[in-house]
């Protein structure tokens, strides 16, 4: 086989995959059921996976429910995203010893171990696209996001349905996977069965996939996988104009939508810690009694907190107005200076998890028609 | 298996530009109530204790088990194997490090950020406009200015503090103004009867000062309020957009553009300031909480 063609896996089969790369010695990770959500943690089996679960999602809303059919990718995202992998929450970054004569610094040392992700979604190969811009694309590379993302295994998931709150298509991120993957599989569950039709686009997926018995797609089977997709695409639950949302933010930075989002806005950060692309950290140092040992640790940080814009004697941005401004207009427009990528990939999840239900699509389209007032 | 943990981080460029190397306090020295100057010197390792800097970059400063923040280096660039940094103590970080000592030791990361435009400043004259701690990253600009005196027109700078006390490197400005090649006035907000200089603000000596606007290159650093007012008053002295530099202020926490702390609009301050052109910057500067 090479990466022109498709293969058909079944479940047995993709258990078989699973197994082959914790043979490889990957951490298997990807979807799973916990507290009344399907979170990303580790995979002993496709038992682990959330066969037979959907979610409901809408502006401040997610509910799982169950699906007729037995399909195991058969939700769209949920709280998590890979972020917490690559860029985890709290990280060490240093620990000092000091003794008599001096301080010894000493690096934290590389994770040992590789990660497998099952269950990637389009738009959230963009995600991690964009963070690969902001980590390793400068002129500083962060070692730690490196470690964990250059021996990263991908097994990307082609959406078989969008959810409530999805735009992927308005951001021209999905639903198909396209690139950045080592294997993308489309679920197909009709009257003839349950397989997985996949394709691989590295050397590296062909070489796990070699390891597990598949056969060639027909044409009909990758008919269906394709039709899978367009039907997906065809079903947003939300939409964006997105090609002049640049300019569009820049010149209102004054608009006085700002101050209407502000009265709802609970400047939570909850939309700060669900979006795959939000990178922003703080650090902490913290010391024993004795001052003999001290460290620093990184952890997510949001533009939604006043500490964030901190100087002496003030925060930069103390009003939500302001807060909530940096966040969309970093997302959607300035995002696009720094790095020539919008920072948003349209996956939904901060209008799902936001607990009042603002809708970054919606405060869009409230700025535009302001325009035509 | 883990692999061995890395051996200690000496020199400046470790692998990992979140980690500091280690410096050490050389010398400290009382320059204004709650300000301090530190020499620093870099712990060895590579043979060399030079670290090489440009007028108006910034180091990060660790006190260890306390935390870092960002300082200006405030030294003489031709001599980069003192690393100066004038502390104004306000905080838990910066309390800690204007009480460090000699020998003590202090993580450091740097330099950072792009500096004052000494190349395009060639051939033109220079006027510095300084409020409070803001002269501390002009300093290394003077040196360098002094350093290649004939190459620039004439030198002006202007500088306000809040009293008489608060002036900083006093000694050293007594010694500019024997020159006979630099103007220099200073001011102060509030003074008793003994001082006999300006009382003001700093702006109010621009429309004063004696260089020509049309060659003229400006250096601004201070508190955000009183940059704006500089930048009004040179404007209205005929300078125009692309000769006012400022330097900006943001929170900082990796100098590196990954935090996204120092965010102003479409740049980062870390990496694409601190020092701007003020054309670049102008539009942000003029919104509230941007
Ligand atoms: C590019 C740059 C150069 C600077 N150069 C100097 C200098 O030469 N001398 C000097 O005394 N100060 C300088 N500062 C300001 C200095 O970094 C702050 O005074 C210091 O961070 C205060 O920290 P703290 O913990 O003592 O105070 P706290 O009030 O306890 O501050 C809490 C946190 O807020 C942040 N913060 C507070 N004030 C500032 C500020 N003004 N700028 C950035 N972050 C801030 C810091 O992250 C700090 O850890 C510079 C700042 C920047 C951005
Ligand atoms: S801004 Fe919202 S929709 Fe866009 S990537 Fe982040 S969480 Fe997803
Ligand atoms: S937009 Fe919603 S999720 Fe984001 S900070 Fe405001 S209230 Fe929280
Ligand atoms: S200080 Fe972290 S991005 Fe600039």
């Amino acid at each position: 086989m090479d990466t022109a063609q498709q293969a058909v896996l079944t479940i047995d089969g993709l258990q078989i995959l699973l197994d082959a790369l914790r043979q490889r010695g990957y951490r298997v990770v990807g979807p799973t059921v916990r507290d009344q959500a399907i979170v990303y943690d580790d995979i002993a089996s496709i038992d682990d996976l959330p066969r037979g679960w959907t979610d409901e999602q809408d502006g401040g809303h997610y509910r799982l429910i169950g699906r007729d059919d037995e399909a195991l990718f058969g939700y769209t995202v949920g709280p998590h995203s890979w972020k917490k992998f690559l860029h985890p929450p709290l990280l060490r970054l240093w620990s000092a010893e000091h003794d008599g004569q001096g301080v010894r610094v000493v690096a934290e040392p590389d994770p040992d171990e590789r990660f497998a992700f099952i269950g990637v979604r389009s738009c959230e190969l963009h995600a991690i696209a964009i963070q690969d811009k902001v980590f390793l694309g400068g002129a500083h590379v962060d070692p730690h996001y490196r470690a964990r993302r250059q021996d990263a295994f991908i097994i990307a998931v082609n959406c078989g349905q969008a959810g409530g709150t999805c735009f992927c298509v308005s951001m021209n991120t999905g639903p198909k996977a396209k690139a950045g993957f080592d294997l993308a599989l489309t679920e197909v569950v009709g009257d003839s069965g349950h397989i997985f039709v996949v394709e691989a686009a590295t050397d590296a997926g062909l070489t796990v996939l070699a390891e597990v018995p598949h056969r060639l797609a027909t044409q009909e089977e990758a008919d269906a996988a394709e039709s899978v997709v367009t039907q997906t695409a065809a079903s947003m639950g939300r939409e964006m104009h997105s090609d002049d949302v640049h300019e569009l933010l820049l010149r209102n930075l004054e608009n006085p939508r700002w101050n209407d989002v502000a009265q709802r806005c609970l400047t939570c950060a909850n939309c700060t810690m669900v979006c795959p692309t939000c990178f922003c950290t703080s650090v902490e140092d913290s010391s024993d009694l004795a001052r003999a040992e001290s460290s620093r640790s990184r952890r997510w940080d949001s533009c939604f907190t006043m500490d964030f814009s901190y100087i002496h004697g003030g925060s930069v941005r103390a009003s939500s107005r302001s807060r909530y401004r940096q966040w969309m207009t970093h997302k959607l427009a300035t995002w696009l200076d720094q790095f020539g990528t919008s920072g948003c990939v349209g996956c939904g999840r901060c209008i799902t998890w936001c607990p009042v239900g603002i809708d970054i699509t919606e405060e869009v389209r409230a700025i535009r028609d302001s325009e035509q007032h | 298996m883990a692999p061995p943990p890395e051996p200690p981080v000496h020199g400046r460029t470790p692998p990992d530009p979140m980690v500091p190397c280690v410096a050490r306090v050389r010398r400290r020295r009382r320059d204004a109530p709650q300000v301090w100057t530190l020499d620093l010197e870099v712990d060895g390792g590579d043979g060399t204790k030079n670290f090489p800097f440009a007028p108006g970059q910034f180091n990060m400063l660790t006190v260890f088990g306390v935390g870092e923040v960002p300082i200006s280096l405030s030294g003489d660039p031709a001599k980069p194997g003192c690393l100066v940094h004038t502390v104004r103590a306000v905080g838990a970080v910066s309390d800690a490090l204007a009480r460090l000592g000699p020998g003590d030791p202090v993580g450091l990361r740097g330099p950072f950020g792009a500096g004052w435009p000494m190349t395009e400043a060639a051939g033109r004259d220079v006027v510095i406009v300084a409020g409070g701690l803001g002269l501390a990253p002009l300093r290394p600009a003077l040196y360098q200015l002094f350093a290649g005196r004939a190459r620039y027109g004439k030198i002006v700078l202007l500088y306000g503090a809040r009293s008489p006390d608060d002036i900083l490197f006093r000694r050293e400005i007594e010694s500019w103004r024997r020159r006979l090649d630099i103007e220099i006035e200073v001011t102060v907000d509030h003074a008793s009867s003994v001082w006999h200089g300006h009382v003001g603000v700093v702006t109010t000596l621009i429309s004063r000062a004696d260089f020509d606007p049309l060659h003229a290159i400006a250096l601004v650093c201070g508190p955000e309020v009183m940059m704006r007012f500089a930048i009004t008053a040179l404007r209205h002295s005929g300078l125009d957009d692309q000769s006012i530099y400022l330097s900006m202020e943001r929170n900082m926490k990796c100098a590196i553009g990954f935090c996204g702390h120092c965010q102003f609009g479409p740049v980062f301050v870390c990496r694409d300031g601190p020092v701007f052109r003020h054309d670049r910057v102008q539009s942000l500067l003029a919104l509230k909480e941007i």
